[in-house]
């Protein structure tokens, strides 16, 4: 508990962390590829969500998008919101439904202040969750673009 | 956005949906729109009294979409009632109940009975209502909400792509809360909705003016009232006793200490008529702010009461109504109907 608070105090040394995860995952996706996705998948998960759950409390949606949401995860607001606070944050800054806990999206603004590379990723609209993701690896869902599939209708064709 | 800025009311580009709201708004007339509580009835009397008091004094009536997590008559339901009668109503949907596959069928649906402005809401948490033993649904959030909308009324589809043969024509708002945490987020959180679709905002309830003028001036320095047209949530306090009801219980409200000090120096029995004179005072206040283009006004089950505050805060007469007859029962409505279909024959 300690340790998350500790971790997540320190936002950008948070989205460092995060840049060099994607970037490791990315450029071995030759070698994740000849394993197979799914052997990949049984291979990593354990550690990712334990790391994550460590650090951030995750709840596995499996489309991670911690870096746009201040490194605090999106998925532990109890509304599951994705795209900012809601209207019923209390006068202490704590949560509506939970009033002993601070509001998930009032941590989120306050350490993506603190996020030089991806603070300004809050703007971007989040589309629909993908509820089949849920229970997946984020990761490998990030290498074979799983994670960022919209909806037909979602999408920008224009 | 396309922005003609010789006229009062910017945000104009064409007309989303030619509903009378829109029509106010886009005129550069000073807006009001007055929250309808539903009944806790089978009976469409309860929701017709409530709308003939609203309907003289506002531009148009929303429907809560059970506010707090209390159950009520469905917003669908008081919005097609409303709209048979000829009422202007705002259909309210809240992302706790319902998810995309039932939101998206509303949709049509209320558009298909005449429904023309939709207020799209996260919506307050279960856990304050009447049933908080529910489960609580939230798969999409006010955001992604309007951007459904959007997608429908603009792209003429469903999320997934699929065709609508006719696309449901609304004018679509959603809601701000400038008075609570991260306060330097609210108007970015403003401009997300506007990227997202919204044309008009109503905010939660104003008991703090100065606040308010901060965000604003927040919003001002980034155009955003040129983009939407915002309405500021107000209503009457009761008593002291129920201002600190309203502040310690009910999600998002803040009352500032001097209001609830203000109420608790005036004798119990002239408590409410204070609550008025607060609320048109602060009404009056929020009209000489650059940026604001009506009021949202909100008592919960009192209708006169609002039709009081609007008419003493010197907002009367509205734009004329054009409700062709009101249906004074059950019968009158069923009659109405009959007419109806046979003029459609």
């Amino acid at each position: 508990m300690s340790f998350r608070s500790w971790i997540q105090d320190h936002p950008h040394l948070l989205e460092r962390l995060y840049q060099f995860t994607e970037r490791v995952f990315l450029g071995l996706d030759p070698l994740w590829s000849r394993l197979g996705y799914q052997r990949t998948e049984q291979l990593i998960q354990p550690i990712e969500d334990l790391a994550k759950k460590l650090m951030f409390d995750c709840q596995i949606c499996g489309q991670c998008i911690l870096h746009s949401t201040g490194m605090t995860c999106s998925m532990t607001c109890p509304k599951n919101l994705r795209n900012g606070p809601c209207g019923g944050v209390r006068a202490n800054g704590h949560c509506e439904v939970k009033p002993e806990m601070k509001c998930v999206w009032v941590e989120a603004y306050e350490r993506s202040l603190d996020m030089p590379i991806y603070g300004q990723e809050m703007m971007v609209i989040q589309p629909p969750l993908n509820w089949e993701l849920q229970g997946t690896s984020a990761w490998v869902n990030m290498v074979t673009g799983e994670d960022i599939k919209l909806p037909a209708g979602w999408r920008d064709d224009e | 956005m396309n922005e003609q800025p010789n006229q009062t009311s910017s945000p104009s580009v064409e007309m989303r949906s030619g509903s009378r709201l829109e029509r106010v708004l886009r005129s550069g007339r000073f807006a009001i729109t007055a929250e309808l509580n539903p009944p806790d009835s089978a009976d469409p009397q309860a929701v017709y009294d409530a709308a003939l008091v609203l309907a003289e004094v506002a531009d148009a009536v929303n429907a809560t979409d059970a506010s707090g997590g209390n159950v009520h008559m469905s917003s669908v339901a008081i919005c097609a009632l409303l709209t048979r009668a000829g009422y202007e109503p705002v259909l309210q949907i809240a992302c706790r109940d319902r998810n995309r596959i039932a939101i998206q069928g509303d949709i049509l649906g209320a558009a298909a009975m005449g429904v023309k402005n939709i207020l799209c809401l996260t919506g307050d948490d279960v856990s304050n209502g009447d049933q908080p033993q529910a489960k609580r649904v939230f798969d999409l959030d006010s955001i992604r909400l309007l951007r459904t909308a959007t997608i429908m009324r603009d792209k003429g589809m469903f999320l997934s792509g699929r065709k609508l043969e006719v696309k449901p024509r609304v004018f679509l708002g959603a809601a701000s809360n400038p008075f609570v945490q991260p306060y330097d987020w609210r108007p970015l959180r403003l401009e997300k909705k506007i990227k997202a679709g919204a044309d008009f905002i109503q905010t939660q309830y104003c008991y703090d003016v100065p606040r308010f003028k901060k965000f604003m001036q927040q919003v001002r320095d980034m155009g955003l009232h040129e983009q939407v047209f915002i309405l500021v949530g107000v209503g009457p306090l009761r008593s002291a006793r129920g201002a600190d009801f309203m502040r310690t219980r009910v999600p998002g409200v803040i009352i500032s200490d001097e209001i609830v000090e203000r109420l608790e120096k005036t004798p119990k029995e002239k408590q409410a008529e204070e609550g008025k004179q607060i609320c048109i005072e602060i009404i009056q206040q929020v009209r000489e702010i650059e940026g604001v283009a009506g009021v949202h006004v909100m008592a919960y089950r009192q209708e006169e009461l609002v039709a009081e505050i609007i008419r003493e805060a010197g907002l009367l007469p509205r734009p004329r109504l054009k409700v062709q007859s009101i249906p004074r029962s059950f019968e009158g409505e069923l009659e109405m109907l009959r007419r109806q279909a046979l003029v459609e024959e």
